[in-house]
């Protein structure tokens, strides 16, 4: 008989793409490791978390590690920097280089010295041995080639063996921010450059009837006007001079009206009355289930969410003959540079997309359209690099937004209340629309200049990639029977692409609230029933953790009310169970969230914290406040004022328990908080005040609305 | 163009531009001075906010006339690597910032709030910051980070 041999070694997803060593590393002679990961800082602390991997994996202190920013000269391919799966891809594909490379240079001082690797040791990149023999990666480092391609089986180390990974650091990049040092694309200015406005509409969608210059011209400074069909914009000397001309030929311009839009006072009957596309997600049937007595049907909504970063989209171009150079903020700069292939109808090669910092995106915002914006202007310039910056207004109107959601659920339950069949059905535009991965591109102008791209309808990912609208959706809960199927719009009159979650905030606040009406109903504690429902031990951990931790439940007083939610990011990824305190009657307070979360290993434990913090805080933000506002015609939510966030007098409390996994590969973090704090919230809000609020945001008006109809 | 005269950092400076630029546009563009953040050019959102004597305003919504003869404070005169001001140690202490892009502003008004005030509760601090916008969800660390400087400076 012979045994079934053990599954081949493989590389990590993100090696196998890229699995030429010294694409990811570099040693020089100085003295210094140079890291070059294809994903890219937005505020997350991933460059930081990727250098502690390399840093442990090769011996080295974190002092030498330089990190190089992404592009598409030099860095491995990958992808896009998003769905919190940076530490997972790039953490991981690190992690088994440099365990390969370390064993590399092992071998060639091994060579050197005629001893074997096992009696050497490496401290801080120098090589050491038996008789005082002794070496370093610096040394060695003309000697020994990277260019090769990895193996698989490379051995990382021990979680035990880590003296890095695991440890919170101080990260990389917050001593330029709090010394104003130019770190952000927005201070980064190019010798002889140029300023680029666009000319937008206030009317998503509107035609440009009639351009007049005549005001604009006057003003000194000016360079080009650049019109090209829909697409508008001018050159100037100055940033200033710029805008002063963009504002005079703002003057001079006449608009068709744009596509008519929805009826925001009525989204989910919308929603439900475009046409679709829809798909069963998952379906589990079993012959055990109990017999239907009576079913609670509810519905749930979502508005459209902006990502509202709160730096505007800004990015530089500039030509060399046919060949161009960007500079952007972009999450993925391969797929950006797809995309700009597509509209310059150009080769790949003669566009280089470089990464610079911008300010936190939250998902797709505006920084691949406001590339295209600056590579069109920039022709314009006479080899001249442009740079172009969008206002706030443009931002909060022509990015795309965060989907608006109806959510149906409808849970059957026997005699004694158990639940016996569950249906969950989702109307929701597609969550993603990002550029490179379609025959078309998914850049605004794409669709303005004069043979325009039709706008690329937004889709959802597969759900063995999370899922889109879908996602979250499936329960994690122990139910004998469910069916789920998302109805996608094939219409999309309001923009959308991804924002943080995608569908998975409003799918967990609908299963949560529904499961915590039930348990109400039964007389049951939230926790218990969950727990009573959950054999997932990763689950009931982070359920107990959080609710030990707000001493779950606290003695009720009056005017407040405390609340629970739970998920598991993706289904796949970190798990995260939250309490909400709330304090109020019409309008409510959030006064402290306490959570749990598990993301297997964290590298840099506060650097997960303090994500998972942001992530509960934004979540409040969303639940409280959020909502793009729009009339038939033009997106009026365009200001702060006019779209307000969470201010730091209604910021609440926030406590977050790690929960480490060293030895379980690492999720992230980014995205964990949101849908369990909304939940929680909203269970709060019922707990407080005996209403059941199940339209986002929870405004007083939404508030009154609900008491009302509950009186 | 008239020339405009104030005290940039501690420094005596002379700018000759429109009287209606805006001190942001002014510190951006000829002054050099990028730390404080362009964010919505309507006074909003306070990533632009710098000290102008003592109290902090939005750069981007005052006008260059309006700090004629009077002292202004930025970030990069706050304080830098080599002599780091306690609000920027303390904001590297606690981590207190994801993206950083509103962090500038953000550390002009606490810097403002302690001149007036050096012995803030968490309740001062964000009244003091409730103009400054944060969308990555720091606000807490941020409060914690401005509460230990202030211990700090008043620690002899």
């Amino acid at each position: 008989m012979t045994e079934p041999s053990p599954a081949p070694p493989k590389l990590p997803v993100s090696l196998a793409a890229n699995s030429v060593l010294s694409s990811w590393i570099r040693f020089s002679r100085e003295g210094r490791v140079t890291l070059s990961p294809g994903k890219v800082e937005i505020g997350q602390g991933i460059v930081t978390a990727l250098a502690q991997i390399a840093a442990d994996e090769l011996d080295v202190d974190l002092g030498r590690v330089q990190m190089v920013r992404a592009s598409t000269a030099a860095s491995p391919n990958e992808g896009v920097t998003s769905g919190s799966l940076s530490v997972q891809q790039s953490g991981r594909a690190i992690r088994y280089a440099c365990a390969e490379i370390r064993q590399i240079f092992l071998a060639a001082a091994s060579d050197q010295f005629g001893v074997g690797t096992d009696v050497l040791d490496i401290k801080d990149g120098t090589i050491s041995g038996p008789g005082n023999i002794r070496t370093s990666y610096w040394e060695l480092a003309d000697r020994v080639s990277l260019d090769r391609e990895a193996s698989p089986g490379a051995a990382p180390k021990a979680s035990t063996r880590r003296a890095l990974a695991g440890h919170s650091v101080q990260r990389l990049d917050i001593p330029d921010k709090v010394f104003g040092e130019p770190r952000f694309i927005h201070d980064t200015a190019l010798p002889d450059m140029l300023h680029g406005r666009v000319l937008r509409p206030e009317m998503p969608g509107a035609k440009l009837v009639e351009l007049n210059e005549g005001g604009a011209r006057a003003i000194p400074g000016l360079i080009a006007i650049v019109r090209d069909g829909n697409f508008a914009g001018l050159v100037s000397e100055t940033e200033e001079a710029a805008e002063a001309a963009l504002s005079a030929l703002r003057k001079g311009t006449t608009w068709s009206s744009g596509p008519t839009l929805p009826d925001e006072s009525r989204l989910a009957d919308f929603l439900k009355s475009e046409p679709v596309e829809s798909t069963v997600i998952d379906k589990r049937t079993s012959p055990a289930s109990g017999e239907a007595r009576r079913t609670i049907r509810r519905q749930y909504t979502r508005p459209y969410i902006a990502h509202a970063s709160i730096a505007p989209s800004c990015a530089m171009a500039q030509w060399s003959g046919d060949r161009v150079h960007v500079w952007t903020h972009s999450q993925g700069v391969y797929l950006l540079r797809t995309d700009l292939a597509l509209v310059l109808k150009l080769p790949a090669e003669n566009i280089t997309v470089e990464h610079l910092e911008g300010a936190g995106c939250y998902g797709h915002n505006p920084a691949d359209d406001v590339a295209l914006d600056a590579v069109l202007l920039a022709r314009a310039a006479g080899g001249r690099p442009v740079r172009v910056q969008w206002s706030r207004a443009d931002e909060m109107t022509h990015a795309p937004f965060g989907a608006a959601m109806a959510i149906e659920i409808e849970a059957d339950l026997d005699a004694k209340g158990d639940i016996v069949d569950w249906r969950h059905s989702i109307w929701s535009n597609g969550h993603a629309a990002r550029p490179g991965r379609a025959e078309q591109p998914a850049l605004l102008a794409g669709t303005e200049i004069a043979n325009p791209f039709p706008r690329m309808i937004s889709r959802n990912p597969p759900q063995a990639n999370g899922g889109g609208a879908d996602r979250n959706s499936i329960p994690l809960y122990d139910l004998p029977s469910w069916t789920i199927v998302s109805h996608r719009l094939t219409t999309m009159p309001i923009r959308t692409s991804a924002l943080r979650t995608l569908g998975g905030q409003g799918n967990v606040f609908a299963i949560e609230s529904v499961l915590d009406e039930i348990a109400f109903d039964r007389g049951e504690d939230p926790v218990a029933f969950r727990l009573r429902h959950l054999s997932d031990e990763r689950a009931r951990d982070v359920i107990r953790a959080a609710a030990r931790r707000a001493n779950w439940k606290p003695e009720k007083r009056a005017g407040t009310g405390y609340g629970f939610g739970f998920g598991r990011y993706k289904n796949t990824g970190a798990y995260c169970a939250a309490v909400a305190e709330i304090e109020g009657a019409e309008d409510i307070a959030v006064r402290r969230l306490t959570l749990a979360v598990d993301v297997g290993e964290a590298i840099n434990p506060d650097g997960v914290i303090n994500q998972v913090e942001g992530g509960a805080i934004q979540a409040t933000s969303w639940v409280l406040k959020e909502r793009v506002r729009f009339d038939d015609q033009r997106i009026t939510s365009n200001s702060w004022t006019d779209y307000p966030i969470l201010r730091f007098s209604e910021v609440p409390e926030v406590e977050v328990e790690l929960i480490q996994r060293p030895d379980i590969d690492s999720v992230g973090a980014g995205e964990a908080a949101h849908g369990p704090v909304t939940a929680a919230i909203a269970n709060a809000i019922f707990d407080a005040l005996g209403v059941r609020v199940r339209d986002l945001p929870f405004t007083r008006d939404r508030l009154i609305a609900a008491m009302e109809l509950s009186a | 163009m008239p020339s405009i005269r104030f005290r940039l950092n501690g420094v005596e400076t002379d700018v000759d531009a429109d009287p209606d630029s805006s001190l942001l546009a002014i510190l951006r563009g000829p002054l050099g001075l990028t730390g404080a953040h362009f964010g919505c050019g309507s006074g909003e959102c306070g990533a632009c906010h710098v000290i102008v004597g003592d109290h902090a305003v939005t750069a981007c919504d005052t006008p260059l006339w309006s700090v004629a003869d009077k002292e202004i404070t930025t970030i990069e005169g706050l304080g830098g690597a080599e002599n780091p001001h306690p609000l920027q140690r303390a904001f590297i202490a606690e981590q207190a910032l994801q993206c950083g892009y509103c962090i500038s502003g953000i550390l002009m008004s606490a810097a403002a709030l302690l001149r007036q005030n050096s012995k803030p509760t968490s309740t001062d601090v964000k009244a003091a910051l409730d103009r400054n916008l944060c969308r990555c969800g720091s606000h807490n660390r941020i409060v914690t980070a401005v509460l230990r400087a202030a211990d700090e400076m008043a620690s002899p």
